[in-house]
């Protein structure tokens, strides 16, 4: 693992030329959504330490960190996912479009931000209603079966599915039962997409598809997403934040952070040294 | 907030009250029985109550003593019957089937689980009463031990399955023999959810009326032995309440606060023991 | 454990006596475990020799008949067959609402130590005997039903033919309603281990989607475990099936079929319990033996049906979680 990272980093990806005005990261007029200043405790354990991050309007951010780090704790503030769990507590701000989303209301919030998960998991419906269980609870502008192809194409899966739409989610493959969750959480047309790991469990050539749609989705929606694989991270996103132990250690434009990383432990990170 | 979301919201926290309300309503059954029980029958438990005959008819001053016996009898022969079967059974499945063996063995204790209990009273009138032309305590506690059999025969393979094979292998490689390892170290390890089981099939079996209907029928006086009928607890309340008589209908309140009374404890206790903690010591 | 070169007799009766102790011990054991097997195939045997005079006079004709008159000795289980389902129907109409609701409520919404605590309740309301729920139902709930709810009933829904007729008390609708309350528990302790069995990634990716907590509750997690729920169903519906004492203490005891719930009727079970040691001649008592025959194979089937579909709920929701 170590060899084929200190190989792979330059090999996978051909950074741009590090210039000061490439170091930044983006100005705020250009963030989808901000956190500040973010606290979070599971009961009285602390998992997260001020950590202040911004997430750039229409570019892929990932988030990756060893195992507890926290980026999956972080990724799920993100849509207030923390709170169907009894023991947690927030504190800091989280804004969306300016607006922080602690104060409004959280069904529509999650309608702006949808969510990937790690593992596929498909509701034991056909494949139609599963993309369009979003649609029909939160009302569709356009017909519902125009909106679910319209999804299905967007998450590449459209021509693989058209003529069994009716057939149980169940019947798909893992990698295609992850891009119908891509697709169901794209047709409620979310600003914010939340990935949390979605390749850990699926072969590598779903792997590739996937990591090729969401340099795609860029596009359309602002994403973030945790991965602990981090050819793909400097694969496909545009920034990447480091986090250890619950802390933002670095966050830069992706080819900083893996070729000229400014903090010792992200160096030691990605090539290997732990994690 | 739009219109819409607005009514799905109201619609969510409404239904979500209606489930809590589910709850509180099916919960609070309980303590309306037993409040039910102990304003009706409460004033009437006295010493006359557990001590004396029934009255003649019509007149008051009776009590249960012969149902309370009779119960007692039944019970303990019911277990002397039940448990044995149950429990060899149970360690018979555990320790000792093959597999098809087990498979039809555990199939007839479901199915005899799931025979209604006034079927297990025809079937113990056919065996016990036909034939000798009399009804009995004995039919009665077959029946009422059949009845244990199922759910002490289940829980005892549980438990005695859930006990780790270190500890078996422990004691096997010390030179035990299987039934000495069986005896010494898994049953005691496993003895609470077993006596939880026990007690619980026990308290069960306390309430049923049906099978006793036909077979140990009931008993206006002591009932001798073990060859006549018998009055008993459940079957005098039936009675008692579809009577016209104001003092039995007092009678049977009373008799169905000290029935419920004697289950609900033994279902406390049986369920304390259990949740005492795990019987086997983690390493 | 080899056998040193020593006194090989000693040995092998030191061995031959382990063996034996531990063959005493299975061939003990197995009888009890036989003797399980035995009588529950000698109780299937007696019910259908103990019915073979009905079997053979009536047929399947004992199934549609409705008179049952044991002075001409002509027997037909139609009022008790009507009076057992249409007592079941209201008990489900019932419980399967106020458990599922319940099941919801502890499976979903409350805490940890709330929902075990309510859960004891309801395990201790399932302890209690039939003819305990029976004195109940006749000193209170008949009382209520004659005078409140039935006239009630009557005055708003009396249009329909099953609130029509004079308000006995006793009837269809009260032996229904104290089923129900008998049955609940059954429902909540079942489905509530299925919803709890509903892996947590269904309801956050319906709350990721921006459901509300009903939403995702019903939408999803509900229809995952639908097969499962069934299950709890249908073992209810055997449990109903079976009940003798309370509903022998309220249904009226008369074998009546009509469409108005406020009637009188009676059940399977009832008329066993009520007509068994009335019984004269064989005729008469093998009669009610078949309706007891009617009545295992019943419970048999739903019971088996219940079963296979909580074990085939098990089994698809590690399925899914095997992607």
């Amino acid at each position: 693992m170590h060899a084929s990272v200190r190989q792979a980093v330059p090999v996978n990806i051909t950074p741009p030329a590090p210039t000061s005005a490439s170091r930044e990261t983006p100005a705020p007029a250009e963030l989808r959504m901000s956190i500040s200043k973010v606290n979070f405790w599971y009961g009285s354990k602390q998992t997260l330490f001020d950590v202040s991050l911004g997430f750039a309007t229409n570019k892929v951010t990932a988030l990756i960190g060893p195992s507890g780090c926290g980026k999956s704790t972080l990724l799920r503030t993100l849509n207030r996912m923390h709170e169907t769990i009894r023991n947690a507590r927030l504190e800091g701000e989280i804004l969306l479009d300016g607006n922080n989303i602690l104060a409004q209301d959280v069904t529509q919030l999650r309608r702006r931000v949808g969510m990937v998960f790690q593992r596929p998991n498909p509701f034991p419906k056909s494949i139609f209603e599963n993309v369009a269980y979003g649609l029909r609870i939160n009302g569709s502008k356009l017909p519902i079966a125009e909106a679910v192809e319209k999804s299905l194409r967007h998450a590449a899966l459209w021509d693989e599915v058209k003529d069994q739409l009716h057939k149980s989610a169940y019947e798909l493959s893992g990698g295609q039962q992850q891009r119908l969750c891509i697709a169901r959480a794209l047709a409620v047309e979310p600003e914010v997409l939340l990935l949390d790991e979605p390749c850990s469990a699926l072969d590598p050539i779903s792997t590739a598809k996937i990591e090729e749609l969401l340099v795609q989705l860029k596009d359309l929606c602002t994403i973030v997403t945790v991965t602990h694989n981090m050819q793909q991270a400097a694969r496909i996103s545009d920034f990447t934040a480091f986090l250890l132990i619950g802390q933002l250690i670095e966050f830069s434009p992706t080819p900083h952070l893996f070729t000229t990383p400014s903090d010792p432990r992200t160096e030691a990170y990605i090539t290997g040294r732990f994690g | 907030m739009s219109g819409r979301l607005r009514w799905r919201k109201f619609v969510s926290g409404f239904m979500l009250a209606m489930t809590g309300v589910c709850a509180l309503v099916t919960v609070s059954v309980l303590f309306f029985v037993l409040g039910d029980l102990v304003v009706h029958g409460g004033t009437s438990i006295n010493w006359n109550f557990f001590t004396k005959l029934p009255a003649p008819v019509g007149e008051t001053g009776g009590g249960m003593a012969n149902a309370i016996v009779g119960s007692a009898k039944l019970l303990l022969l019911a277990s002397l019957i039940g448990v044995p079967i149950g429990f060899l059974g149970g360690v018979y499945l555990a320790e000792f089937s093959g597999s098809t063996a087990a498979f039809i063995v555990r199939y007839a204790g479901d199915l005899l689980n799931g025979v209604p209990s006034i079927v297990i009273g025809i079937f113990a009138y056919a065996m016990l009463v036909l034939p000798f032309k009399h009804f009995s305590t004995i039919a009665g506690s077959f029946a009422l031990g059949l009845m244990m059999v199922p759910i002490i025969l289940r829980s005892t393979e549980e438990f005695l399955n859930g006990v780790p094979r270190a500890l078996r292998e422990g004691s096997m490689a010390l030179g035990a023999s299987k039934w000495k390892t069986i005896q010494a170290v898994v049953i005691p390890a496993a003895y609470r959810g077993i006596l939880t089981a026990i007690l619980l099939a026990f308290a069960r079996v306390a309430g049923e009326t049906a099978p006793l209907l036909f077979t140990a029928l009931g008993n206006r006086y002591w009932s001798h032995g073990w060859n006549e009928p018998t009055a008993s607890l459940p079957v005098v309340i039936y009675t008692y309440a579809l009577s016209p008589y104001d003092d039995w209908h007092r009678q049977a309140w009373a008799a169905g606060l000290v029935l419920l009374g004697l289950i609900l404890v033994i279902n406390i206790v049986a369920r304390a023991i259990l949740s005492r903690g795990i019987s086997v010591p983690r390493s | 454990m080899t056998p040193s070169a020593g006194p090989i007799v000693g040995s092998r009766s030191f061995l031959s006596r382990l063996r034996e102790g531990d063959e005493i011990a299975h061939l003990i054991t197995f009888l009890f475990a036989a003797s399980v097997v035995l009588v529950t195939l000698l109780l299937v045997f007696v019910l259908w020799q103990q019915s073979v005079l009905p079997r053979h006079k009536f047929g399947f004709a004992f199934f549609f008949t409705r008179v049952w008159d044991p002075i001409s000795e002509d027997f037909g289980a139609l009022p008790f067959i009507y009076g057992t389902i249409v007592t079941t129907v209201v008990a489900l109409l019932i419980s399967v609402p106020l458990g599922l609701g319940a099941a919801i409520f502890l499976a979903e919404l409350a805490p940890q130590r709330i929902s075990d605590t309510l859960q004891f309740f309801i395990d201790l309301l399932a302890a209690v005997p039939s003819v305990i729920y029976g004195l109940l139902g006749i000193f209170i709930v008949v009382p209520l039903m004659r005078t409140v709810i039935e006239p009630a009933l009557k005055d708003t829904l009396g249009f329909l033919p099953f609130f029509q007729g004079p308000a006995y008390g006793v009837g269809f609708l009260t032996a229904g309603i104290v089923l129900a309350i008998m049955i609940v528990p059954y429902i909540i302790s079942v489905s509530r281990e299925i919803l709890l069995a509903v892996p947590r990634e269904q309801r956050e990716a319906a709350l990721a989607l921006g459901s509300t907590r009903w939403e995702s509750t019903w939408k999803v997690v509900i229809p995952f475990a639908r097969t499962g729920i069934m299950g709890s169903i249908f073992l209810a519906m055997a449990r109903a099936l079976g009940e003798t004492m309370a509903v022998a203490m309220v249904i009226g005891n008369t074998p009546t079929i009509s469409a108005s719930l406020f009637s009188p009727g009676y059940s399977i079970a009832a008329v066993i319990a009520n007509e068994f040691t009335e019984a004269t001649g064989d005729l008469y008592l093998q009669a009610l033996v078949e309706l007891g025959l009617v009545l295992f194979i019943l419970t048999f089937i739903l019971n088996g049906v219940a079963r296979l579909l909580i074990v085939l709920t098990t089994q698809k929701g590690s399925r899914t979680a095997q992607v």
